[in-house]
């Protein structure tokens, strides 16, 4: 364990108290720890009672979640440094309101192609608007979440960030873009930017790095995967079909691990061997070469993204590789280019079409970035399933550039392990996707393909607690005889009059396409009447087309159901999302 | 009662809960009282039958479909109507289209959602599936027969005209199918009924509880018997004098099916009733089948087929109660003779000089394969053909009505896409005819359509080595003992009796004027080669010329003869049942 440079100490004092830390062992650290937090707290509580502790306001914008986790942690920690801070949503506020604030912590995640998150896409249009107040009074600082492997790294933050600066805030401490793992990155921006702020309490304890990780050790979790046993695992579609869809039932005894329907279950995939042959060719490194206390072949298969390919890291490897086609590729001006030649193909290809032979298994490894777990809509409740989780997953495969190509973690689940092995998970909670509280409430669901995962969760859930409220669900996908997913499960909820009515669209069982959103329509007055009686409306699955176009559906049902205008109709749907009566969970 | 009459008392003249089922989208399938009482629109709910086993694991019911049977009275089809049954057959089923044993198409796998789509299209094509199945009559049969076009025409009439005059009345069928929404029902018209006996309002003929059961009618001009006139419940025989139709003789009685295990169920000839004036044919069917109506047995389905009315009441007795209800007396029957059951292959040239082509099509099934694009060529000669298509009875194909002008187009198409080397198989496969059997009927306790074909592989050898490769001779293979391909009148005959295994009949007549008999039973599909081989062998050295594989294994004592139906399970070799 080493004390991070950015810590505020001289050099003399990092290097002292780096020596004694190496010297503790597990139990002294933990120790120490409790020792100094012993002291902050109290240091924290003291000033607390001082009228003078300084206000902190900790603005996140959110779709799955994570921000506003990190937001709820900052909070936390923030308290140890003194702050009175107060967390807000994005969807809750404006820059009025917010201008007021001094001190600005702002978490951030992206989505889409480059989009805010669902339901800040309101304050972010107002905040780069010309309406915009100014921040004038207010110092800030931004921790932007997101993806490498998108093009649009973490844009919505980086745009927030320089849009702060515009309005007249001052930047105290530099923006931290993160990536899928954001664990590490958080610690050392909410540490560097608490301590930045003018009023920054001088005693800010810098235990906060040993104490999480202390905290790891105990319990599974994102930092500590759980490996749970793949219980069952079935082929969904029937045979004929074109699709690949699987029913995963994972046992998570003795894991300590709770998760609500709405949430979501992580899985940290392994790399598939041939993936890995294909890298150690290119590259023509030796599979053995020893990374710590791994090969490298083991290494790469298990801790690394050998796939994703994008310009970031495309520009990381030519920095090595010096390719003259491969720098005129990466040129700015080229950048459609760039995209069109990097569509559908995967960090492989770019070293067998720009070879480099003076890579090292060391630059190699730092080109990469770390495996990213991928997420699954949880499909049971825990109250019909105790101990299990449920998951539907359809298999990613593909054919570009004369490679057939896979997706990592959807084709490890269904080709790498079978019955009886473990696969590593954590749950990856999602206040955003959540049963009304009040039982009776009705609710429509919209789920096509494995948006229906959810679903299947919620409805086992609204019958294991007699919820009275009524069940609508919209179910889509391409043939009726091999796609219909759970059928049978659904025709019993219907007997036992737990879910009211079901809609399906199948969308190439006729010439005409028929997807959910037409079924939608077809159904616009009833489904008028629900959503006035106060039904929440839930969409699952795609996010490229499905969601938008049940979005627009939605909006002309309002409209014409409700006699409105387009906008009055998007007014009206806005206001249900803020009222968390219309949630989404797309991807 | 028996089940079936209880369905069709409670169902308001076939409408049941039709509407209301089809509207359910949890399910593929449709309630099984409804089930029964879609046979009367032309539709058989199934379900994959190869995929049964895998389905509820995967959370998913019996992958349902629909067959669908068109009426085609005589099987005659224009071209245009042709190109409509393909449309449909990719839009809507499953890219195949089946020309069955009595003439009809029959399209498959086609899904609940799609079903009311598909039978509207049908019906805007001037084509319907309404009493294609059912306890009703059914599609009227009449032979294409070529060389005797003269009086087709004629014969061809009648068949529609029947076929239209015991169709049902019920509105149901409109309501159901054709309605399409816009408000106003399509209105049927149908002549009257024309003896004075009437039943209800809306099923003058039938009333309320329809036949017993299935009812079957067909016409055939001698000498050909290709639609095997002695196995349906009613058939008119074309008497023929100075090239008109002079009259009809009626024949009463026949049909297949029978179960096994259950000597009183059996295959049964028809038995000559009686003559009748062509204008008198109308009013004989409909006196025939009010006759059923009374007279058939409503308590057991497994003995309600005309056959066994005729059976029990005596061929006498039966033509009483008909020209009681008609009010006069059938003529004596007049002399006719039939010289084979089977299709004439290749061209034929009428007296009109028109030409027509009739192609061996493999049980009937059009589609088309890497090797062989059959049902893209129909498509190209239907898209150029002036003529018609006429369905055969041997689920076979004739293009019909070709000029002399239009033949080498006709031809050059046939060639093109190999059409005209299908007709080159040896006489056993072109003589052969299999049911549907799995994976779609749900009686089938066999393959049959999908087996035949290799079967007929294995035993051609033994026929080139007997140099038989040419000669005709009739075989026929069901799944189960209904009968659908008429194996009991097959000189060969197979009949399911589970998963590999057949029973095997021998002896029936060339010309479909005697059943078969049980040679051997319950014989595994790996050992019917080495049964049948010695005997082929056997009538190659030793048959008499012109004698018939069937006439020959009679003389040569493999089997007896099967001289009425009620004798069908008596007389057996000992060896049949397994020594
Ligand atoms: C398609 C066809 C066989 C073929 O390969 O061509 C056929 C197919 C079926 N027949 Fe048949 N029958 C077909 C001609 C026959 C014939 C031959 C004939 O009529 O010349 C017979 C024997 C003659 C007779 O009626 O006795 C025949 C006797 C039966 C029977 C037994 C009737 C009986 O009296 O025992 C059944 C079962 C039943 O009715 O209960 C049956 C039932 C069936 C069903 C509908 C099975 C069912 O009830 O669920 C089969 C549908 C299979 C499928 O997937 O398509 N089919 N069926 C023929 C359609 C003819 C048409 O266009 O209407
Ligand atoms: C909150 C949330 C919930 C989710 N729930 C579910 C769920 O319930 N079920 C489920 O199946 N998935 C779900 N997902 C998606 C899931 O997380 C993974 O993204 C998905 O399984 C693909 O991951 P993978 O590792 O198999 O593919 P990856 O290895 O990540 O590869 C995916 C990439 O391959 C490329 N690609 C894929 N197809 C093509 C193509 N045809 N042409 C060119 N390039 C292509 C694209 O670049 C794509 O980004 C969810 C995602 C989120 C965020
Ligand atoms: C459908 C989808 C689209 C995404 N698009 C981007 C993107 O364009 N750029 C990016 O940096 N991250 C993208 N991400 C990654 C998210 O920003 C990342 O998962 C983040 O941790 C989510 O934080 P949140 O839960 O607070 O919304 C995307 C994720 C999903 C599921
Ligand atoms: S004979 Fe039996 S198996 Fe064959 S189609 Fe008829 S009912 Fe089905």
């Amino acid at each position: 364990m080493q004390i991070p440079e950015n810590a505020p100490f001289t050099l003399e004092q990092r290097t002292k108290l780096n020596s004694i830390l190496a010297a503790l062992n597990p139990a002294q650290q933990t120790w120490v720890s409790g020792f100094f937090s012993g002291i902050v707290s109290s240091a924290a509580a003291s000033t607390a009672q001082t009228a003078t502790a300084p206000e902190l306001t900790i603005l996140f914008g959110t779709e799955s979640g994570n921000s506003e986790e990190l937001a709820d942690r900052t909070k936390k920690l923030a308290a140890k440094y003194g702050y009175k801070s107060k967390v807000v949503n994005m969807s809750e506020t404006d820059t009025k309101k917010l201008s007021a604030s001094k001190n600005l912590l702002v978490i951030v995640s992206t989505w889409g192609d480059g989009d805010p998150p669902d339901t800040a896409t309101g304050f972010y249009k107002e905040l780069m608007g010309d309406g915009a107040a100014k921040f004038s009074n207010t110092s800030f600082s931004v921790l932007a979440l997101g993806d490498s492997s998108y093009e649009k790294f973490c844009e919505i933050g980086k745009k927030i960030d320089r849009r702060l600066e515009e309005l007249g805030g001052k930047r105290v401490f530099d923006r931290v873009d993160c990536d899928v793992n954001y664990e590490a990155n958080w610690e050392t921006w909410s540490a560097g930017a608490l301590k930045a702020f003018p009023v920054g309490t001088s005693s800010a304890p810098q235990t906060t790095v040993v104490a999480t990780a202390a905290a790891a050790s105990e319990g599974f979790g994102k930092k500590n995967p759980f490996p749970a046993i793949l219980e069952e695992k079935i082929l969904l579609n029937g045979t004929g079909s074109a699709k690949e869809t699987l029913h995963l039932e994972l046992n998570l005894e003795g894991s300590g691990l709770q998760y609500e329907v709405g949430d979501a279950l992580a899985i940290v995939p392994t790399n598939r061997d041939q993936d890995v042959e294909w890298v150690l060719l290119a590259t023509g490194l030796d599979a053995n070469t020893k990374l710590g206390d791994k090969t490298l072949a083991e290494a790469i298969k298990h801790d690394f993204d050998i796939t994703s390919l994008t310009s970031r890291i495309a520009g990381k490897y030519n920095e090595i590789a010096k390719d003259t086609k491969l720098t005129a590729l990466l040129d700015p001006e080229n950048k459609k280019q760039f995209a069109e030649w990097s569509y559908g193909r995967q960090f492989i290809d770019l070293l067998e079409d720009f070879p480099c032979k003076t890579l090292t298994a060391d630059s190699l490894t730092g080109l990469l970035r770390g495996m990213a777990p991928r997420l699954y809509s949880i499909a049971s409740s825990p109250k019909a399933h105790e101990n299990e989780v449920h998951l539907t997953i359809a298999a990613v495969r593909y054919q570009t550039h004369g490679k057939s190509r896979v997706g990592v973690a959807s084709t490890y689940t269904a080709d790498l392990v079978e019955k009886g092995d473990k696969i590593p998970v954590y749950v990856h909670s999602n206040k955003n996707f959540r049963l009304p509280v009040d039982p009776s409430t009705p609710i429509i669901m919209i789920g096509p393909g494995t948006g229906i995962a959810p679903f299947r969760a919620f409805v086992e859930e609204r019958q294991a607690i007699g919820a009275t409220g009524k069940n609508w669900l919209f179910f889509g996908d391409q043939h009726y005889s091999y796609d219909f997913l759970y059928q049978l499960e659904w025709q019993n909820f219907l007997k036992e009059g737990v879910l009211n009515r079901l809609d399906v669209a199948f969308s190439r069982d006729q010439p005409e396409k028929i997807y959910v959103q037409h079924k939608l329509l077809q159904a616009s007055a009833e489904v008028y009447k629900w959503i006035a009686d106060g039904a929440c409306v839930y969409v699952c699955g795609d996010a490229n087309r499905m969601a938008h176009d049940v979005n627009s559906a939605l909006i002309e049902i309002i409209a014409k159901q409700g006699a409105k205008s387009a906008e009055e109709a998007e007014a009206c749907l806005a206001e249900m999302k803020k009222a968390k009566r219309y949630q989404r969970d797309v991807y | 009662m028996a089940g079936n009459e209880k369905i069709k008392d409670a169902s308001n003249y076939l409408r049941g809960t039709l509407l209301e089922g089809l509207a359910d989208t949890s399910t593929g399938a449709l309630c099984d009282d409804d089930t029964q009482l879609t046979k009367f629109h032309g539709i058989y709910q199934q379900d994959n039958r190869d995929v049964r086993a895998e389905r509820r694991k995967k959370k998913l019911e019996p992958a349902y479909s629909f067959m669908i049977r068109v009426r085609v009275p005589g099987g005659v089809s224009t071209p245009e109507q042709w190109l409509e049954m393909d449309r449909l057959a990719h839009t809507y089923a499953n890219g195949t289209l089946k020309l069955t044993t009595r003439q009809a198409f029959q399209f498959h796998g086609v899904i609940k959602s799609n079903l009311k789509k598909t039978v509207y299209e049908i019906n805007q094509s001037l084509f319907d599936t309404l009493a294609a199945c059912g306890d009703v009559n059914r599609n009227v049969m009449c032979n294409p027969n070529p060389d005797e076009s003269e009086v087709h025409a004629e014969v061809q009439e009648l068949a529609s005209r029947i076929s239209n005059h015991l169709s049902p009345r019920t509105g149901a069928y409109h309501e159901i199918w054709i309605d399409d929404g816009s408000g106003e029902k399509q209105k049927v018209t149908y002549d009257p009924p024309i003896l004075d006996h009437f039943d209800t309002a809306e099923e003058p003929i039938y009333g309320k509880h329809y036949l017993p059961r299935k009812f079957k009618t067909v016409v055939a001009v001698p000498p050909s018997n290709d639609v095997d006139i002695f196995a349906h419940c009613l058939g008119y025989i074309a008497i023929v004098e100075q090239k008109k139709v002079v009259g009809y003789n009626v024949t009463v009685g026949g049909g297949m099916g029978m179960t096994h295990g259950s000597e009183d169920t059996f295959p049964r000839l028809a038995d000559v009733m009686g003559f009748c004036t062509p204008d008198q044919a109308v009013a004989v069917a409909e006196a025939v089948v009010i006759a059923q109506k009374i007279f058939g047995n409503r308590e057991d389905r497994k003995n309600a087929r005309l056959k066994y009315t005729v059976e029990r009441m005596g061929i006498d007795s039966f033509r009483n109660e008909v020209e009681r209800l008609l009010g006069y007396k059938l003529g004596k029957p007049r002399p006719f003779k039939f010289e084979h059951n089977g299709d004439r292959f290749g061209w034929t040239k009428d007296h009109k000089g028109n030409f027509h082509y009739t192609m061996f099509i493999a049980n009937g099934r059009v589609l088309d394969t890497d090797e062989y694009q059959m049902m893209t060529g129909l498509r190209e000669i239907a898209k150029v053909h002036r003529g018609d298509f006429r369905l055969t009875a041997n689920q076979n194909l004739q293009i019909g009505n070709v000029s002399k002008a239009a033949k080498p187009k006709i031809e050059k198409l046939l060639k093109d896409y190999k059409i005209l080397d299908a007709n080159g198989a040896s006489g056993l496969r072109l003589n052969s005819m299999a049911c549907v059997a799995l994976p779609t009927c749900g009686l089938s306790l066999a393959e049959s359509e999908r087996y035949l074909p290799d079967l007929i592989s294995e035993l051609d050898e033994v026929l080139e080595q007997a140099g038989l490769r040419h000669d005709a001779i009739t075989v026929r293979m069901t799944g189960c003992p209904n009968g659908c391909a008429r194996p009991y009148i097959a000189e060969i005959g197979f009949v399911g009796r589970g998963p590999g295994t057949y029973n095997l009949y021998l002896g029936a007549g060339f010309c479909g004027d005697r059943l078969n008999k049980l040679y051997r039973q319950s014989v595994k599909s790996t050992d019917i080669k080495a049964v049948i081989g010695p005997i082929i062998r056997d009538y190659a050295h030793n048959r008499k010329s012109g004698e018939r594989f069937g006439d020959f294994v009679i003389r040569q004592g493999y089997v007896n003869a099967t001289n009425v139906g009620h004798d069908f399970h008596k007389d057996l070799k000992p060896e049949a049942l397994g020594a």
